[in-house]
């Protein structure tokens, strides 16, 4: 049985998710309109703004750049935080507190000033050459993610099977491939999928750390909505979106790999 | 015996790449006091300027509406959200993703379209026949604070969901059985049980008080917030010295906000921390 809504709660949350999709559709739309600027309701429908996307090689370059950043930060943040996060879940009792609130430290430094500090230590600092630094401080926001949803997944985890693979005469690496992972796997996609909207999507630490030579998707449409007003921006910003929804759509479904395994 | 060394190694390198790309620079940011004649002067030069203050408290009292309006938003829709129907559940929950998801240049970028001098609104409204000329929305602080609101209001809802989902049915059935309104229900038994999940929520996944980007997008140059000061200072004026004391302190307010939550949530709430 479910508890009755007062009419006035449903009308307030319609007019609530009117707000979130709202401006969703007001982008979609834009970046149809056949004009030379950014309007809604479309005057026109055209897809020409789609395929000036790719005739413009700032953008080409810099989606490029921000997959391969994504994906590039999020192996090297799993590989180093699935570790971590199995050290914390077993050996929890032998390690001092602060050990797993320093892995969650990136929420407490707003990413803007982590950025400037990357750019003075790192990339000026010890005059790094212009693509690690943006590489670090993407692995840096994704190692975060990484331990916090895939240290959510071993929850339901019963370490007695590792134990008993162990006792049985497994060597640890083989243990871990073949009957931890397997258990954590959703965690794991899950972590990457997160990772990879995160890393896409974010400004504040590539802000600062890009620069002539290396820009990412979300910088360049940033320096774009400062000079023109087209929509063509409206149209990139909806293939970002387009590219996120790929990203969780298929293995959010309900036959993908996360849910499938519940 | 050797169980304490391997939970150090496995750990080992995650705690280097914190150490090393965040503590380090970021230690090294908040040391930096190289530009003042004492290690206090940037500080003074900064709370002396009047420009800077203003920033500052923009900052706050942006970061505290925005909270405020996001949380009470949030609230309400997520209480809806967490008693409808199970097929209207699964496509709200769907939509409130789909919008976090959208990334924040996206989501900043569609206020742009709507509240600029021939956005929708705008047009709206003069169509409608309330105004005459065009409104100068953009680059207000309201601006700024729907933008942010609208950057933070998914997030909520999804995170009060699963708080509203975890209180038994059992209880909002007995409390109803005993005839009081909705309101009263609401008022005596959701809301104080929603409490210390609320605020654990919100704790545990606080927003950062400077975004640069809405405040970028949406405030212009006429609103700057730390974040976008921040930014100014360093890139445009190269003033490092200056924009390390800004992030120093945009450092301390964001810690102090994270305190106060984790404080307030074990107090209300000492099981859950």
């Amino acid at each position: 049985m479910q508890m009755r809504l007062p009419p006035a709660l449903i009308v307030f949350t319609v007019l609530v998710y009117l707000f979130l999709m709202g401006p969703l559709v007001i982008v979609i739309g834009a970046s149809l309109s056949d004009t030379s600027y950014s309007t809604f309701p479309p005057k026109g429908l055209t897809l020409r703004w789609f395929e000036r996307i790719f005739e413009m090689a700032a953008f080409r370059r810099t989606i490029v750049t921000s997959l391969q950043i994504a994906v590039l930060a999020i192996g090297v943040a799993l590989v180093i935080g699935i570790p971590a996060t199995d050290a914390l879940n077993r050996y929890r009792i032998h390690l001092p507190g602060w050990l797993s609130a320093l892995y969650v430290q990136p929420v407490l430094v707003p990413e803007i000033v982590m950025g400037f500090s990357l750019l003075r230590s790192v990339a000026v600092g010890m005059d790094w050459p212009i693509w690690p630094p943006p590489l670090a401080g993407h692995t840096l926001i994704e190692l975060h993610s990484c331990i916090r949803v895939v240290s959510a997944s071993p929850v339901s985890f019963d370490f007695a099977i590792e134990e008993a693979a162990i006792s049985l005469g497994a060597p640890p690496v083989r243990t871990f491939f073949t009957v931890v992972l397997p258990n954590i796997r959703a965690g794991v996609i899950a972590a990457f999928i997160l990772a990879f909207i995160t890393s896409v999507n974010g400004v504040s630490v590539s802000l600062f750390l890009t620069g002539p030579g290396v820009s990412t998707l979300p910088i360049q449409i940033l320096a774009c909505v400062e000079q023109f007003f087209d929509p063509v921006i409206a149209s990139v910003a909806v293939r970002l979106c387009c590219t996120n929804l790929v990203a969780v759509g298929g293995p959010l479904s309900p036959d993908g790999p996360i849910l499938r395994p519940l | 015996m050797r169980e304490p060394l391997t939970g150090w190694t496995l750990g080992a390198p995650a705690t280097a790449l914190v150490a090393l790309i965040l503590i380090a620079p970021v230690g090294a940011t908040i040391a930096d006091i190289s530009g003042g004649a004492s290690p206090f002067a940037l500080y003074q030069a900064f709370f002396a300027s009047g420009f800077r203050r203003t920033v500052l408290w923009r900052t706050v009292g942006i970061a505290t509406i925005t909270s405020a309006i996001a949380l009470v938003v949030g609230f309400f829709t997520a209480l809806a959200v967490s008693r409808a129907p199970r097929r209207w559940r699964s496509v709200l929950i769907v939509m409130a993703v789909f919008a976090l998801l959208t990334g924040v240049v996206v989501r900043s970028f569609a206020w742009l379209i709507i509240l600029g001098r021939n956005g929708i609104l705008n047009g709206f409204l003069q169509w409608a026949g309330i105004t005459d000329a065009p409104l100068a929305m953009l680059y207000t602080q309201g601006a700024v604070i729907v933008a942010m609101v609208y950057l933070f209001v998914p997030l909520m809802i999804l995170t009060l969901v699963g708080v509203l989902e975890g209180i038994p049915e059992d209880l909002i059935r007995a409390a109803a059985s005993l005839g009081p309104s909705p309101a009263a229900t609401f008022r005596q038994v959701i809301f104080p049980l929603a409490v210390p999940g609320l605020i654990v929520g919100r704790s545990s996944c606080p927003p950062d008080p400077s975004p640069p980007v809405p405040p970028a997008a949406a405030g212009g140059e006429r609103q700057m917030v730390m974040g976008t000061f921040l930014h100014q200072q360093a890139m445009v004026r190269l003033d490092w010295p200056a924009a390390s004391t800004t992030a120093a302190i945009a450092v301390a307010v964001t810690i102090a906000v994270v305190l106060a939550m984790t404080r307030l949530a074990r107090r209300l709430n000492p099981a859950a921390t």
